[in-house]
């Protein structure tokens, strides 16, 4: 066959996690990116599929992703492929032997593994699976143990677990290449953090933020919102420096009250340096500083190639910032105490983002990206769930310096999002909250016009 | 705080038209060894004020013989980098302030962290 021609031609098949759908195309394409190349599906793409096939790409570029991802499981050379196991014997065959037969010689060893989605066989089906493969020339060796090789048949039984198909649906051959990064999520767990607060972002998320931000080695990575820093672990694993801000001088500090159970007090060194410490990558960090997310620090330059945050929403941190209404009277010239907490005032959600925009328009280096966390109030969503809040992963990547930034995979036009409709929950102190909190049952409602009240 | 993040902090005081770069006042500086990466520093120094780095290392004792101007070719000229990235990323002020050239005001630095927050009658 043609197609086979050359090795590049290969197609490369992934296996992807079936949680977290919507952020798995931006991260697959974000990770492309860094290497340079497209996102070039094969026919037949189907987005919520567990299994994508990709043209165009070499196995260093597939090795590379799949160091990063963690919305990928594996990844395949792809052999065959078929409806109908007639269908992948044929394209198996059709397969360019001199391709094959490197990894198949008598010297070798390897394995076959049997992976079904969405249903469970037997064991004596799978043996069978395996038996029927017999048209493959393999001369080597089978080692289930440790095998130079292994190879899998994934059959794909939809994504209906209430209509399993008898047949699967689709059928896959190839040879494994790598995992995925799925174990970071386990390994990175804020459950075993040494430093954690009440809204620590998870760990598979902090790692599909920093993928999708196209963190690399070597960059300089800003949080203005930090809290304890999870994004900061997540960036700093990829090979980034890493520095953040924020307004709340105990958890900058690693002060006042634990987030752990059975624990009244954070412990003496819980802090987000010590986090970056415990996983041995301390050399990443740069700096924690106590600062007003809305306040000019920052001499004005193209600093940080990528700021990646999670923004308070009102609803389990509250959004502030440093001023006050109220007059009062100035302290004693020149006395500037270092632990003075300063009056804070609503910070409207609006205006988080806004400034968040501008800012990142003036301190990402050219194609900088920034990514963040937008809440969204879907009042059809709340009626069934009242208290899951919807929220978009933006990505907005600055690829005009110091004008208007594009806001890349979502639709949305620059600042012109946040005046769109559907983020009107964004207009005035709390009121993202309070649309949150409409669903609810009379006494959280109390409890919100309680902290309304104290709020402002 | 370490000088990389000194060099990029500005004084955001009220109708303050040149509040960079910020003056160090040290009570406490220790250098803390931090593995050698020659492409982040050089891809750190052209986001450098130069001029500001060497008078802040100057402030804290630990410019030793790094030059007034920056060199050429710096990429290629590892003892020059090593001499960076020793100012940039291991000298660290733990205990101190930070004072705004034209208002004054001192943001304090305590257990190596910056407070660099205004109170409520300054903003």
């Amino acid at each position: 066959m043609a197609a086979f021609s050359s090795r590049s031609c290969l197609q490369y098949l992934l296996h992807l996690a079936q949680d977290n759908l919507d952020f798995r195309l931006p991260e697959i394409k974000a990770l492309l990116a860094l290497r340079g190349k497209p996102f070039r599906p094969c026919e037949n793409f189907r987005e919520k599929s567990p299994f994508w096939c990709l043209d165009g790409l070499s196995e260093e570029d597939v090795r590379s992703i799949m160091a990063r991802s963690v919305c990928a499981k594996s990844a395949f050379e792809l052999w065959g492929h078929g409806q109908t196991l007639s269908e992948l014997r044929t394209s198996l065959l059709n397969f360019p032997s001199e391709i094959m037969s490197p990894f198949m010689h008598k010297d070798s060893t390897y394995r076959i593994n049997v992976y079904t989605f969405n249903k469970t066989l037997l064991f004596a089906d799978r043996i069978k699976r395996i038996d029927a493969l017999e048209y493959l020339p393999f001369e080597g060796t089978v080692s289930l143990k440790n095998p130079q090789h292994i190879f899998c048949l994934l059959e794909d039984y939809g994504t209906d677990p209430n209509n399993i198909p008898e047949d699967p649906n689709y059928i896959y051959f190839g040879r494994w290449i790598a995992d995925g990064q799925r174990d970071l999520i386990r390994s990175h767990s804020v459950k075993n953090r040494h430093f954690i607060g009440n809204t620590s972002m998870d760990a598979g998320l902090s790692f599909i933020m920093a993928n999708h931000a196209r963190v690399k080695q070597d960059d300089l990575v800003f949080d203005p919102f930090v809290g304890t820093g999870s994004l900061l672990v997540a960036c700093s694993h990829f090979g980034a420096y890493v520095c953040g801000t924020d307004i709340d001088y105990n958890t900058i500090h690693g002060k006042g009250r634990s987030s752990r159970k059975n624990q009244k007090w954070r412990g003496p060194d819980e802090n987000i340096r010590a986090n970056l410490r415990q996983y041995g990558i301390q050399k990443m960090y740069v700096d924690v500083m106590v600062s007003d997310a809305s306040k000019p620090v920052w001499r004005d330059a193209a600093l940080f190639d990528a700021i990646v945050t999670d923004p308070p929403y009102g609803i389990r941190e509250a959004t502030r910032r440093t001023g006050s209404h109220k007059d009062i009277a100035k302290p004693a010239e020149g006395v500037f105490e270092e632990s003075h907490v300063p009056v804070s005032q609503a910070y409207h959600l609006s205006d988080i983002f806004t400034d968040l925009l501008n800012f990142s328009a003036h301190h990402l280096v050219m194609g900088g990206r920034l990514v963040y966390w937008l809440p969204v109030y879907r009042p059809e969503l709340s009626a069934l769930f009242p208290h899951a809040a919807s929220f978009l992963l933006t990505i907005i990547s600055n690829q005009v310096q110091h004008s208007n930034l594009c806001v890349s995979f979502q639709e949305f036009d620059s600042l012109a999002h946040l005046s769109d409709p559907r983020f009107s929950a964004y207009q005035g102190h709390n009121a993202f909250r309070e649309k949150y909190f409409s669903g609810l049952n009379k006494k959280s409602t109390k409890e919100n016009n309680k902290s309304d009240v104290s709020g402002d | 705080m370490k000088l990389l993040t000194h060099n990029m902090l500005t004084s955001h005081v009220k109708g303050v038209t040149k509040g960079y770069p910020l003056l160090i006042k040290a009570t406490e500086v220790k250098v803390n060894e931090v593995e050698f990466n020659p492409q982040f520093v050089s891809r750190m120094i052209p986001k450098l004020e130069w001029g500001a780095l060497v008078q802040a290392a100057e402030e804290l004792g630990h410019r030793q013989d790094l030059p007034g101007e920056l060199v050429q070719e710096y990429e290629k000229n590892e003892d020059f980098l090593k001499k960076v990235h020793r100012v940039l990323l291991e000298v660290e002020v733990i205990e101190g302030c930070l004072q705004c050239p034209e208002s004054g005001r001192e943001f304090p630095i305590s257990k190596g962290i910056p407070n660099m927050l205004l109170n409520e009658d300054e903003v």
